[in-house]
């Protein structure tokens, strides 16, 4: 008993930057998770990778002129971010050009952009943080910043909640009824940016999309509703992050990848022991009901 | 007709696609707690013009209006609904809440209620907990008319309901469109069974991209006006002219602003 408190519970009573990376991480599961079901369930999920690349420029160019500070970065970020997710929102409304396609077509330039600007400056190791994050560095700034895009997150879904539903479950409907369609998917559009920015602190800019995606996949695998399904989804989010910060603390591993890994191990026992997973669906039942 | 009178009034009404028209020159009005069928072949511009009433395609020139304060229900022939979305029967009929609670507005026992009866209304009892992906067609169907119960709108628009759906089904949501039209209100509704029409229907438009005939279902289905609407050509003429001022249909107040279309069949 005393051992298992000493492995799991010490780490985060002892060290302040524990206690930080912990408090980042979970506020960071609360918002960023939801949003991953919806990302998921609207079939955008590649897009939120997308976005995560798109984001880098942003970054990079905040990077360039004031160094590694986080609201620089986080400002430019947030714009290249929104810049790409609206044009390409705009192209895929307005022509025919469906959302996937012009989603790529942004990101790519976004990302050419975003590489010549680095080029600029050169290699530096620093940039090695933009890329994959130091959770365990997270200074007062950057939890006000994470706590403020966690409440604007949580806010916008209560209030969007029903209008999000709608949009998903049948789009043609929601334009037949009301203009809102076309705005509600530019407020979905900017949350997903908002959580790939509040996560590129803790976990870079290429694996923040991994706290978003990966505990939504599992959490389908156990609900077949939405407010379940996002519960779930926020906790297997929580769980991946105190597993990864302990594996990262004990085993000397980079935090980043290990929650993701994490996030990613939680995925793929889902897949198989979900209750809407391999061995509960494709095991042939013994008995079926008459009706 | 009666402005006042009118639910939807077509003034000159061209729509389409590309430049190319699917509905052209289609004037006249639907009256208010009239129940018409719309009727034509493939291509004809039946889903076109319902999706001109409902607002999502823009004419290409001339007006589409329908009366102020009207609330409309429409139910699409190709539905963007989601199959595999985590829902449940009740979150879809309750989808029809929309118009009275909007974004902000939180839902009321009543609303609830509502939902029930309107479920039950169409033989679903019992479905409300079921995911919508265990659904047959024709179950799905009833629960869709289920949901333009519960949005109780003044103006109702089915496109191509009855689609592999079998008798029973049919006759039941015949009965439910029979009870709209009972309470007055106005209902249009894409039908190919012309027998169904003629045995249900008051009034009917035969359309053939462009009217052909309109008014007592009996007479508007008549052979002479069936065989006439047959005779257009449901392809495309790239070649043919641009349709201006002074052609063989009659021109009241008809303008292209210079955006001329395409008479698709010269």
């Amino acid at each position: 008993m005393h051992a298992l408190h000493d492995y799991i519970v010490a780490p985060f009573v002892e060290f302040a930057f524990m206690q930080r990376a912990l408090v980042g991480a979970l506020m960071l599961s609360a918002s960023a998770c939801p949003v991953g079901v919806f990302l998921m369930l609207r079939r955008m999920s590649l897009m939120g990778d997308a976005m995560a690349h798109a984001i880098l420029p942003g970054a990079a160019v905040g990077f360039l002129f004031y160094g590694l500070q986080i609201v620089p970065m986080t400002l430019g970020g947030l714009g290249a971010g929104v810049v790409v997710a609206l044009g390409a929102g705009a192209v895929s409304r307005l022509t025919i050009q469906k959302e996937d396609a012009s989603m790529a077509a942004f990101y790519l330039i976004s990302l050419a952009l975003g590489v010549l600007i680095v080029s600029l400056r050169g290699s530096n190791i620093d940039l090695m943080h933009v890329l994959f994050g130091t959770v365990l560095a997270l200074n007062d700034e950057a939890l006000v910043l994470i706590g403020a895009i966690a409440a604007i997150t949580l806010a916008a879904l209560v209030v969007f909640w029903r209008a999000l539903v709608a949009e998903c479950l049948d789009p043609l409907f929601l334009r037949s009824v009301s203009r809102l369609g076309p705005p509600v998917h530019f407020v979905f559009l900017a949350l997903v940016v908002l959580n790939l920015v509040g996560g590129f602190q803790a976990l870079g800019t290429l694996l923040s999309v991994g706290l978003m995606m990966l505990p939504a996949a599992a959490a389908r695998f156990w609900a077949s509703r939405v407010e379940p399904m996002c519960l779930l989804a926020a906790l297997f989010g929580a769980a991946s992050c105190i597993c990864g910060l302990l594996l990262s603390y004990h085993a000397s591993l980079p935090s980043g990848p290990a929650i993701i890994l994490s996030a990613g191990a939680i995925y793929l026992l889902s897949i198989i022991a979900g209750t809407r997973g391999v061995l509960a669906t494709r095991v042939r039942h013994i008995s079926h009901r008459t009706a | 007709m009666d402005r006042m009178d009118a639910c939807v009034t077509f003034e000159d009404l061209t729509l389409g696609y590309n430049r190319h028209p699917a509905v052209h020159h289609l004037s006249g009005s639907v009256r208010k707690g009239s129940l018409t069928a719309l009727v034509g072949a493939n291509g004809s511009g039946k889903s076109t013009l319902l999706k001109g009433i409902v607002g999502v395609l823009q004419p290409m020139s001339g007006v589409c209006r329908v009366a102020p304060g009207t609330s409309l229900a429409y139910l699409p022939q190709q539905s963007e609904l989601d199959r595999s979305f985590p829902a449940r029967v009740v979150d879809l009929v309750s989808l029809g809440l929309w118009p009275r609670r909007g974004l902000l507005g939180r839902l009321r026992p009543e609303d609830f209620e509502a939902v029930a009866t309107a479920l039950s209304a169409v033989g679903l009892d019992g479905f409300g907990k079921r995911p919508i992906d265990t659904l047959s067609g024709g179950q799905l169907q009833r629960a869709l008319f289920a949901r333009v119960l519960v949005q109780d709108a003044d103006l109702i628009l089915l496109d191509e309901p009855f689609n592999a759906i079998d008798a029973r089904t049919v006759a039941d949501l015949v009965g439910l469109i029979m009870r709209w039209h009972g309470e007055r209100r106005t209902v249009v509704v894409v039908v190919h069974d012309l027998d169904l029409v003629r045995q249900h229907f008051p009034e009917a438009l035969l359309l053939a991209r462009r009217p052909v005939a309109w008014g007592d279902a009996r007479s508007t289905l008549a052979p002479e006006n069936l065989l006439r609407a047959r005779q257009f050509n449901e392809a495309w003429d790239d070649d043919a002219p641009w349709c201006a001022p002074g052609d063989d249909h009659p021109h009241a107040g008809h303008r292209h602003d210079g955006d001329a279309h395409r008479k698709g069949a010269a």
